[in-house]
Formats: C-alpha cells, sequence, structure tokens
C-alpha cells in the first residue's frame, strides 16, 4: 500500500515536472526592456497590442526614476542596481505619454516616452 | 425656520490676476450677525482671532537662477513683480509663494546662493508676513533640506484674521504626492474647526489631474480633497503650471497662479509641454504684466487679457451658512 502511494505521487511530480516548462514557456509574457538615465527613456516609443499581456522590466542606469501612465494605472519607480517589472495587460488603445515623475534633475520635466497600443 | 442671507454681504474673496500673482481680498460682513454672525465668533474663539476684512498676494514661480531662451531676463519678472505689489494702493497683509522659488542646481553652493537671492528679493516686499511653499525645483533633489534650511518648515498653517491657512508640501518626496503622514497632520489640524471655517490652501502642484501627462497632478490629491471636502469653504492655490487656471470639483475651488519667469501653453491646444517663446518686443507678456487699477474691484485693470474677480458669497450647505466662491468673467 505504502509503495503504491509512493509511485503514485512520483508520476504525479514527474507529470508536473514535464508539463510544467512547456506550459510556463507558452503563456509567459513577452518581456520588453525599457532603460531609464537622465533625462529620456531608451526605447522612447514601443508598441503593445490591446489585450496582449507584456512583462516591462525597467532600468535605471543613474539615478531613482518614476515610469508614470494614468490612463494605463502604471505608477513605478526604478532605481540604480534595482530593476522593476511591470505586467501590463492594455485595455485600451491609442498613443499614451509615458512620464519620469520621480524629480531627477534639471531636464526632468521632459523625461518621457510613448506606449502606443493597437488593436 | 430659514434663515435669510445677504448672500453678497456675508464674505467677499476677490482675486485679480496681476499677471505677477493674484490679489484677494477677503471681506467678510462686517456685520454679520445671525448664523454667520455666530460662525465668526467660533472662528475668533478657535483662531483668536474673528474674520476681517484684508488682502492678499499669491506670487508664483520665479525659478530664480533661471536663464535661458523661454526668459533669458532672469529675476526681472521677479523684481517687477514686488515693485508692483510694493505700488498697490492697498497695502496686501500677506504674501503666498506657491512654489519654485529657485531653479534647481546639482551644485548645491549655486542652489544656496539662488536661495539667497530669493530671500534678498522678497525681502524688499513691503508686506508684513511672506509665507512660501516648496516646489520640486526647490526640493526634488535632496529631499527639502535646502529649503528647510533657507525658509523652515515646508508644511504647516496659521490663522490671519480669522481664515485658517494650510501650507502642503506635495514635492519633497521626489515624486507629486503629500504621503501619509502629512495627511495625518492634516486631518488632525483642520479637526478643530467647525464645517463652515473659511480655509486656504496652498500648495505647489496641483491636487488633481489636470493634466497627468505634463506632471500636472498629486498622485495622493483624491485622498487629501476627501479630508478637506467636508469643509466647506474651501480654496486651493497653486502654481507649477505658469499659467492661469481656475477648476471648481466639488464646493472646492482650485486657482492656479501665473509663473514670474516663463509661461506654459494651454494644455488643451498645445501638443507639447514647452514653454511659451519669449518676445523681446514684449518680455513680460506671457507672464501678463499688469498694472493694477486703484479701485480693482470695480474697474478693469490695465493692459489685462485675462481678469479674475472671484467673489466668497454666502451659501447654505446643508443648512449651514457658508460661503461659495463665484469665479465671474472679465469686464474688460
Amino acid at each position: 500500500m505504502k509503495g503504491k502511494v509512493v509511485a503514485g505521487a512520483l508520476m504525479v511530480v514527474l507529470a508536473v515536472f514535464m508539463a510544467s516548462p512547456r506550459g510556463a514557456r507558452a503563456s509567459e509574457p513577452r518581456v520588453i526592456e525599457i532603460h531609464a538615465k537622465r533625462f529620456g527613456f531608451t526605447p522612447d516609443q514601443i508598441t503593445l497590442k490591446k489585450g496582449e499581456t507584456v512583462k516591462i522590466r525597467l532600468v535605471s542606469e543613474d539615478v531613482t526614476h518614476g515610469f508614470f501612465l494614468r490612463p494605463l494605472k502604471i505608477d513605478e519607480e526604478v532605481s540604480p542596481g534595482q530593476p522593476a517589472e511591470i505586467l501590463l495587460t492594455p485595455g485600451q488603445t491609442g498613443t499614451f505619454t509615458t512620464i519620469c515623475d520621480h524629480f531627477c534633475g534639471v531636464n526632468h520635466g521632459n523625461m518621457k516616452m510613448t506606449i502606443v497600443v493597437s488593436e | 425656520m430659514k434663515k435669510s442671507v445677504d448672500r453678497r454681504s456675508f464674505l467677499k474673496l476677490s482675486g485679480a490676476a496681476l499677471g505677477i500673482g493674484v490679489l484677494y481680498q477677503a471681506m467678510p460682513a462686517a456685520q454679520a450677525k445671525g448664523a454667520v454672525g455666530e460662525m465668526f465668533d467660533h472662528m475668533g474663539k478657535q483662531t483668536g482671532e474673528r474674520p476681517t476684512p484684508f488682502s492678499f498676494v499669491q506670487l508664483s514661480d520665479a525659478h530664480v537662477g533661471f536663464n535661458g531662451p523661454p526668459d533669458p531676463l532672469g529675476t526681472k519678472a521677479f523684481e517687477r513683480a514686488v515693485e508692483m505689489v510694493n505700488a498697490l494702493p492697498e497695502r496686501p497683509e500677506l504674501i503666498l509663494f506657491t512654489g519654485d522659488l529657485t531653479h534647481d542646481t546639482e551644485e548645491k553652493d549655486v542652489h544656496a546662493q539662488r536661495m539667497k537671492q530669493f530671500l534678498e528679493i522678497s525681502r524688499r516686499l513691503n508686506v508684513p508676513l511672506i509665507k512660501c511653499v516648496p516646489g520640486e525645483h526647490d526640493a526634488g533633489l535632496d529631499g527639502g533640506a535646502m529649503y528647510r534650511e533657507f525658509l523652515g518648515e515646508s508644511s504647516y498653517s496659521f490663522d490671519h484674521r480669522g481664515v485658517h491657512f494650510v501650507a502642503l508640501d506635495n514635492v519633497s518626496r521626489a515624486k507629486p504626492e503629500v504621503g501619509k503622514e502629512q495627511r495625518m497632520w492634516l486631518e488632525k489640524d483642520l479637526a478643530r474647526f467647525p464645517k463652515s471655517a473659511p480655509i486656504v490652501v496652498f500648495t505647489h502642484r496641483p491636487l488633481f489631474d489636470l493634466k497627468p501627462d505634463w506632471e500636472w497632478f498629486t498622485s495622493d490629491g483624491d485622498e487629501v480633497m476627501n479630508l478637506l471636502s467636508p469643509y466647506e469653504n474651501v480654496t486651493v492655490l497653486y502654481g507649477h503650471i505658469h499659467r492661469d487656471d481656475a477648476h471648481e470639483l466639488g464646493h472646492v475651488h482650485h486657482y492656479a497662479a501665473r509663473s514670474l519667469i516663463f509661461a506654459f501653453p494651454d494644455p488643451e491646444k498645445a501638443p507639447d509641454k514647452k514653454p511659451v517663446p519669449f518676445d523681446k518686443e514684449h518680455p513680460f507678456r506671457n507672464l501678463g504684466i499688469r498694472l493694477v487699477h486703484e479701485n480693482f474691484s470695480g474697474q478693469p485693470l490695465v493692459n489685462a487679457a485675462a481678469i479674475e474677480d472671484v467673489e466668497l458669497t454666502a451659501r447654505e450647505f446643508s443648512g449651514i451658512n457658508g460661503m461659495q466662491q463665484l469665479l465671474k468673467e472679465p469686464e474688460l
């Protein structure tokens, strides 16, 4: 009896082990890396599809920056050495301006990028 | 029994946009009786001073130290504003400076020099009381340390002739936010006042989403307004946007003053947040420098493009006699 239970458990573990990597790969969102450096983002424009989940990986190359976009409910901060990740599924199409909202210096007010969401 | 109040005789707060700033006159009815008089009495007990007439000026965004294409004249507009305020026929009792007193720099010595220059110019104002809040260009890079060194605390409150003034700091956390600690302080600060008390909040950024993608917002502005909205007579004065603006949200009125350095365009019409270009033939045009007629309550200002005349008049809120501002169109 005990042997059957152990064997069953092993089969379950094996099934999970075999199924998970493929399943995870199939559902893993596209990763888009964005670098923040005074006073701009690179790239300065990205295009997403409405309803597609993407992972935005934010990297700061100098100081703390903000990443703010009210219509898509993004309000993130990123500091040097501590990348931030944002899971985003845009629910509306349009062209949106994303700004740095963490004051970072004299040209902070011009630090922005564009996110285009298409059908 | 419904109480009858002469709405125009209750309290009048008129604001005239000078371009260099905004002149306000708070004119409570001298002979207020009944419910209004009781409220004034109550205010008098709370603040030690019964509401009485006075005027004050709002100045904003001098950016001392800035000297670039949108305004190569540096502090000239600020200095002109000081001269104009000193020339007003009726001396204001109070100046409220709503942030960005200086332009930021990473060189601390240079920023300190700019703070000193701001103080030197502002001390020329022949006004007994000057109160400031920081803008992000004053406090965004060092959490407000240098601002506090030169100008004291960045959030505080005081009473003047029965009106409660609240300075809110929505820049020192580097993000456009007031923050939980300051919101808790605000709630406690307001708790001693009746709901009908006249309250003027002055801050740098708008406390609502005016244009978020131009960073014209405060992220926890809604939470701040939730604390303010139970009070029936709240006026919010702010700067940051370098242009006139008037918004009524609920029964709270929000007013922005022009800057003393350069103007930003109308966000509804301009595709980008770029300063209005400098016009060397009319160096102060976009700042709207204007001369103020001696009788600003009834006569138009000279050379004015947009004049605001704001009145606080009596109004009944849930059976309580309170005050409401009415924005009048320019009478030119």
